[in-house]
């Protein structure tokens, strides 16, 4: 230490050209191995799932069609075809069958011969002559609005329930889990029947009616996960420090146990979907001139014996949702969960 | 095992209990009233309120309510004109109906399902597998009322074979097509999952351990494999056979049949069904939903031996 305090006056002064700037790519520190964050190792095993890319392609695919799909044609969700022809006779495109000229001359050499020859339908159209393409576009559209709204709510509500019933446990989770149970046990039928007498039918039932049932699995889910998190040293830590209860909850449990909550939001929506396309169906759904999923099946159905390309393209969308979400949810639940052998 | 089965049942009492009372007091607090007030003068509405005890407190209410239907399982009358008849005519029929349509298509969706699940567990990844997976696909993704439009359109309007509504006198014919769409949905369920339950258990080591042991062929996927992928079917069966209950709905409208669902679909659109009917019908699907549970529970418990030591922790 003395010979080093001795030698100061010698020490070397540090010129400009000595040092330079790390640039940004120097930092890191392990190329080959390095350590990935959590969220881009699940988007990894994700991307991995061909199923799950399959399902997220469907449901893109679904979404972007419902947003544009009306778009690319004149005709509006309940707007009636009609137009004056050759005579100058007003005609109505009534139960017009899938048509797109162009390929109906191609294949038979002859365009149609009645009054709509130049005029594309590729759904063709209802027994009032509103265009199916329109309807199925904007029924998804309104299907996946409730289904994501509600379940989004739903998803709120369930999970703050769970995980304050989880974190606080003794008496507080005793309380809460007993009335899920009750909440549990009565049939979602039970609780929609109830309501209708309470609630005029419409958008606003279905919502409800969501809203009161789909709440219950994700309080679950999001109770089990606060069960295993909450003896881990970070809450620990985070309570040593001093955070509020609500702090420690929603701003450092609830990012780590957000994984199954999605997990299950994925397999929600469809839930919701296959409800509100049954109370559509049943009548106490969307109301008329609105169209959702549901009652456009119900119109395909009226019209079966009639007009049986009309049921094909609702049940058709309502089929893809359903397989594109579970496949979401399914790729979703191994990415963030990956068995040892996937590994 | 005994006192774990006690406590069950008795949770599922009180729950049923709650739920019962909870209904009784909505729907006697329900906007509205059972009488056409058009027609009936004042006192002729008081009368009648008198005669059905309306004016009573709402727990003495209640207390008359259970008692006739705890000891005479009456749900008493419905109030309306168009059902003013005895609840109990109606139901009877329609609980026959709708149990023998579901039952059937419990009984084809698990035995069509099982065998499936194990021929392509056995058969992995060959053609029968594949059938398999897409099958589940498609009957887990397709309400079952899509399947009733087609078959009814198929084979009861093209090709007029089966009778296009249901049809009392031919009841086993007639209830075909119904039973076939409601069981598609458990059918593909119930393959997918014994699929997934008989490979991962053929994959474990026990079942490594029994063949070095010398087991093999019949014996060894009867005892080991099958036993053990059995358990957690049972518990995708339960919420199965509540959703055949509440599946029915649809079908049951769409086909005709006069059972519990269609009752469920006219108090849900409300068609000229009163408030009675819908307490009734709450209280029989409340009862069905727990007693199933509560069945398939034990059941599990003794299937799973694990579960008769440790009991059943939380709710899970």
């Amino acid at each position: 230490m003395e010979a080093r305090m001795n030698t100061k006056p010698e020490a070397y002064t540090p010129q400009p050209g000595d040092f330079e700037f790390l640039s940004n790519r120097d930092i890191t520190t392990d190329k080959n191995y390095s350590s990935l964050s959590y969220w881009k190792g699940v988007a990894i095993h994700f991307f991995q799932d061909r199923k799950a890319v399959i399902g997220l392609i469907i449901i893109v695919a679904i979404i972007l069609l419902s947003v544009f799909g009306p778009m690319i044609n004149e005709y509006g969700y309940r707007d009636i075809v009609s137009f004056r022809n050759a005579n100058n006779r007003k005609v109505v495109a009534k139960g017009i069958g899938p048509r797109i000229p162009a390929l109906h001359e191609m294949l038979t050499g002859a365009p149609y011969d009645d009054d709509f020859a130049d005029r594309t339908f590729l759904f063709g159209t209802d027994d009032l002559g509103r265009d199916l393409w329109t309807r199925t576009w904007y029924g998804a559209r309104v299907s996946l609005i409730i289904a994501f709204v509600t379940i989004f709510i739903d998803m709120l509500i369930g999970m703050s329930y769970g995980l304050i019933s989880g974190y606080f446990g003794g008496p507080v989770d005793q309380i809460m889990q007993r009335f899920v149970e009750i909440a549990n046990s009565v049939p979602r039928l039970v609780i929609v029947s109830v309501l209708a007498i309470f609630m005029a039918k419409g958008m606003g039932l279905v919502i409800v009616a969501l809203l009161l049932t789909e709440w219950i699995g994700m309080s679950k889910i999001a109770r089990a996960e606060m069960l295993k998190t909450k003896e881990q040293e970070y809450v620990l830590a985070s309570r040593t420090l001093g955070a509020r209860n609500g702090h420690i909850i929603f701003s450092q449990i609830l990012p780590n146990t957000i994984g199954p909550i999605i997990t299950q939001v994925m397999f929600s929506i469809p839930t919701a979907i296959f409800t509100e396309a049954f109370l559509s169906f049943v009548g106490v759904g969307i109301a008329l001139p609105q169209c959702s999923v549901g009652t456009l099946i119900e119109d395909g159905f009226n019209n079966i014996t009639t007009l049986p390309y009309q049921i094909l393209p609702p049940i058709i969308v309502l089929a893809l949702l359903m397989l594109g979400f579970n496949f979401i949810g399914d790729g979703l639940r191994e990415a963030l969960a990956p068995k040892l052998e996937d590994m | 095992m005994g006192k774990y089965i006690l406590k069950r049942i008795g949770t599922a009492l009180l729950t049923l209990l709650i739920i019962t009372f909870l209904l009784f007091l909505l729907v006697r607090i329900m906007p509205g009233n059972p009488f056409p007030s058009e027609r009936m003068s004042d006192d002729m509405i008081a009368n009648k309120r008198a005669e059905m005890g309306l004016d009573d407190p709402i727990l003495t209410q209640f207390a008359n309510y259970m008692r006739k239907l705890l000891f005479h399982g009456d749900f008493g009358n419905g109030t309306s004109l168009y059902y003013g008849v005895p609840i109990n005519t109606v139901l009877s029929t329609c609980i026959s109906n709708s149990f023998r349509i579901g039952g059937l298509a419990i009984l084809i969706g698990t035995l069509l399902g099982l065998a499936l699940g194990i021929t392509a567990a056995l058969h992995r990844g060959k053609f029968l597998d594949g059938f398999c997976t897409v099958l589940s696909i498609i009957g887990v993704c397709v309400p079952s009322y899509v399947f009733l439009i087609f078959l009814q359109y198929y084979f009861s309007f093209r090709i007029p074979f089966f009778p296009y509504f249901f049809d009392q006198k031919r009841f086993l014919f007639s209830s075909v097509i119904p039973s076939l769409s409601l069981s598609l949905f458990t059918l593909s369920t119930i393959a997918r999952f014994t699929r997934n339950e008989m490979v991962e258990v053929m994959d474990s080591d026990y079942v490594r351990l029994a063949e070095a042991k010398g087991l093999y062929g019949g014996s060894l996927i009867r005892r080991h494999v099958f036993r053990n992928a059995l358990i957690p079917i049972v518990t995708v069966l339960a919420p199965l056979i509540v959703d055949l209950l509440t599946g029915a709905l649809v079908v049951e409208k769409i086909y005709g049949i006069n059972g519990i669902g269609k009752l469920m679909v006219d108090a849900i659109t409300g068609e000229g069904i009163d408030y009675n009917y819908v307490l009734a019908l709450g209280i029989l699907y409340s009862a069905l939903y727990i007693g199933i549970m509560l069945l398939l529970d034990i059941l599990y418990g003794i299937l799973d031996p694990r579960i008769r030591v440790q009991g059943k922790a939380g709710d899970a």
